[in-house]
């Protein structure tokens, strides 16, 4: 899979049109790893000229920040924004609300000043530019359901872009009772992802996939890979692997679109 | 002795207000003891914010059956309130319903019986909302934070709501002449045929009576708002006004910290540098907060202003999954702390003595803290907005900082990030493997 790099681009002489920020998840995590390659593989049918910034990316921060570690959060932040700065990067696309929430809003006052969107978002858009097309048959008739991301949603009021995009595949989008404004967690945020849950009588990602199951999906979609961590769990707790996949809509797109 | 009641009307007005206002000062003493914050910026957004939010209650229909009734109540409280005024008047100049000479009978008919309606309708949205926390089983009501004073403080509220309304009909069902008119006594007029048999003299004593009590009852319930949750019908303006207006997600970037990172990260930095003329004297920035000194004036505004409806609690995951965490107990619990900050700096002169005592462990554990997923479902619920998490982060800001004191495996995924940027043990030179597998 072609991959280039901010530094194979520099080298060339070349800026791309986007950076790729592909975040911890994406790049270590072998369920998230997977939405990466897809995400990747919808950029090339695009023509989308991008680079990532490969072993010169580092964490965020997000998580370091969110547990109160206010220090590392913001040598992370310099330490990106010293890089991102170096390239010249304008532009980001990324697949991980949580990079998504940092780097555009909690850069900028650290001196990283960036476009940055959601991958669903520079999807969205490179469709209504005419630059790319989500085949509607191959996922025709299918029941999803969206679960917010957290950061996302409530965090950076986008609801409607993931949306969109699922509108597109052809599929019947169900809302679970609790959703956009009023989601309910997946249970990783505030780096909860890294520990145990404190003392309680459920793991929250198990009432949210009780939410998502009432709607009797075919396919669980989301837009992060922390929420696509917890509910893949959720679902196999609840022993549902067999009639319910959990997605990432660059996954689903990638799908529709046989890439 | 003919002016004895206009005497005593106008001694009851003036200790009642100068109390209140006596409270109120307190209340911005205690607020002032937060750290400044500026939130004056975006004028325009900050006013729409509060018309459309506190004045036009929009995020209480989010919940139809209980915002829609207290809508009825707020609507009530705030037009009866222009009785109240006629009420004033009449009792500092010895009239009797002053206003209906001015505006002639029709209006001034109209005008009551309006009120009357209101009232009515007021007194029966307090009885569904007294059944709801005292008979219907509904889990924001029931949380162990509403045991004793916060349950006994939101039935009081009502019991005063219900008494008073039931006061100014009684006071307009017993006044003859009123009732003679018949104009504007769409309600009073079925209370009336109660004090049937009751001579002229009596039904003037009741009618007094009534009148009596239901300012005098007006005058306490305003001084009982400052020891009650039911400061929001006041701050929820100025609440509403100095609200986040940032993206939810975004949280601060502490700038003592950037300033000590800029250095950290600078290579031409001496590190025995002496520090710049006049930093010397200052005592070292506190990261984060363990105490409500700590916290700044909004998130002090916050705590008087929540009201303890618990949509917070109900909406936070970790709360609805039986974690200890609740997003209003850490309101109350930094009102609580904030007040005996005050009551301490009152009984020591002004200035606050070290009473051994902090919001962090005496009030809220770590244990409430670290379940937070941050996921702003209770900013997104409170219907004033009280950002709750913003208090939850800064605590856990303390917690870590200050303290040292994360949970073992978060330590570890914050070493993991130093050591190779990313929160598991991978190496960095793997960061690009995605690509090659598949």
């Amino acid at each position: 899979m072609n991959v280039p790099t901010m530094a194979d681009m520099m080298a060339q002489g070349k800026q791309p049109e986007v950076l790729f920020w592909v975040g911890a998840a994406g790049s270590y995590d072998d369920r998230a790893k997977k939405i990466s390659r897809a995400f990747v593989k919808i950029l090339h049918q695009a023509n989308v000229s991008f680079a990532v910034l490969g072993t010169e990316e580092s964490s965020t921060g997000d998580a370091a920040k969110r547990a109160g570690n206010e220090f590392l959060f913001q040598m992370q932040a310099m330490m990106n924004i010293e890089v991102l700065n170096g390239y010249e990067v304008k532009k980001i696309v990324t697949c991980d609300p949580h990079s998504f929430n940092t780097l555009k809003n909690e850069y900028p006052s650290l001196g990283g000043k960036y476009e940055v969107f959601h991958h669903t978002q520079f999807i969205q858009n490179l469709i209504s530019e005419g630059r790319l097309k989500i085949d509607e048959s191959t996922l025709q008739g299918k029941k999803v359901t969206f679960h917010d991301p957290c950061y996302l949603g409530r965090g950076n009021d986008i609801y409607e872009s993931p949306r969109d995009l699922i509108r597109r595949l052809g599929v019947n989008l169900t809302e679970m009772k609790r959703s956009k404004s009023t989601a309910l967690c997946c249970g990783a945020g505030g780096a909860q992802m890294f520990k145990d849950a404190e003392k309680g009588d459920k793991e929250i990602n198990i009432l949210r996939t009780e939410d998502a199951l009432e709607t009797k999906p075919d396919i669980i979609a989301t837009g992060c890979p922390y929420c696509n961590t917890m509910m893949t769990d959720g679902i196999k707790f609840k022993e549902k692997e067999a009639e319910v996949v959990v997605k990432d809509i660059a996954e689903l797109i990638a799908e529709a679109n046989n890439l | 002795m003919q002016y004895l009641p206009n005497i005593l009307f106008a001694i009851a007005l003036i200790a009642g207000i100068s109390f209140f206002v006596m409270n109120i000062r307190k209340l911005f003493r205690n607020i002032n003891l937060g750290k400044a914050i500026d939130r004056t910026d975006n004028k325009a957004a900050r006013w729409k914010n509060m018309i459309k939010i506190a004045l036009g209650q929009s995020k209480m229909v989010s919940r139809p059956f209980s915002g829609f009734l207290h809508i009825i109540v707020y609507v009530g409280f705030v037009i009866i309130n222009i009785e109240v005024l006629e009420i004033i008047i009449d009792g500092l100049l010895g009239t009797h319903r002053v206003f209906q000479g001015f505006i002639g009978d029709a209006f001034y008919g109209f005008l009551i019986g309006t009120f009357e309606i209101l009232a009515a309708l007021v007194f029966a949205a307090v009885i569904i909302f007294w059944t709801r926390r005292n008979v219907s089983n509904i889990k924001r009501f029931l949380s162990s934070e509403m045991k004793g004073w916060p349950k006994t403080d939101g039935n009081m509220i009502l019991y005063f709501e219900m008494v008073l309304m039931t006061l100014f009909l009684v006071m307009n069902a017993t006044d003859t002449t009123f009732q003679q008119a018949g104009i504007g006594n769409p309600i009073s007029q079925f209370i009336a045929p109660l004090f049937d048999g009751f001579s002229l003299e009596a039904m003037h004593i009741v009618e007094r009576t009534a009148w009596w009590i239901h300012i005098l009852g007006i005058l306490v319930f305003l001084n009982y708002l400052y020891y009650s949750k039911h400061l929001h019908i006041l701050l929820a303006f100025p609440n509403t006004f100095f609200a986040n207006l940032k993206p939810k997600g975004q949280f601060t970037n502490l700038e003592s910290v950037t300033t000590e990172v800029k250095l950290m990260m600078d290579p031409d930095a001496d590190p025995y540098a002496a520090p710049a003329e006049g930093t010397e004297a200052e005592a070292p920035e506190k990261f984060g907060a363990s105490d409500v000194l700590d916290l700044n004036k909004v998130q002090l505004l916050n705590a008087y202003t929540c009201t303890e409806c618990g949509r917070c609690t109900s909406a936070c995951p970790a709360n609805l999954t039986g974690k200890k965490l609740s997003p209003r107990k850490i309101m109350m619990d930094t009102r609580d702390r904030l007040e005996e900050v005050g009551r301490n700096i009152d009984a020591n002169g002004g200035t606050f003595k070290d009473d051994g005592k902090q919001l962090l462990n005496d009030y809220i554990l770590p244990e409430e803290l670290w379940a937070c997923t941050s996921c702003n479902a209770c900013v997104e619920e409170c219907p004033v907005n009280i950002d709750p998490l913003s208090i939850i982060m800064d605590m856990r800001r303390y917690l870590v900082m200050e303290e040292s004191a994360a949970p073992q495996e978060l330590n570890s995924m914050m070493t993991n990030i130093e050591n190779n940027g990313a929160p598991w043990q991978y190496n960095q030179q793997d960061r690009l493997n995605w690509a090659k597998e598949d």
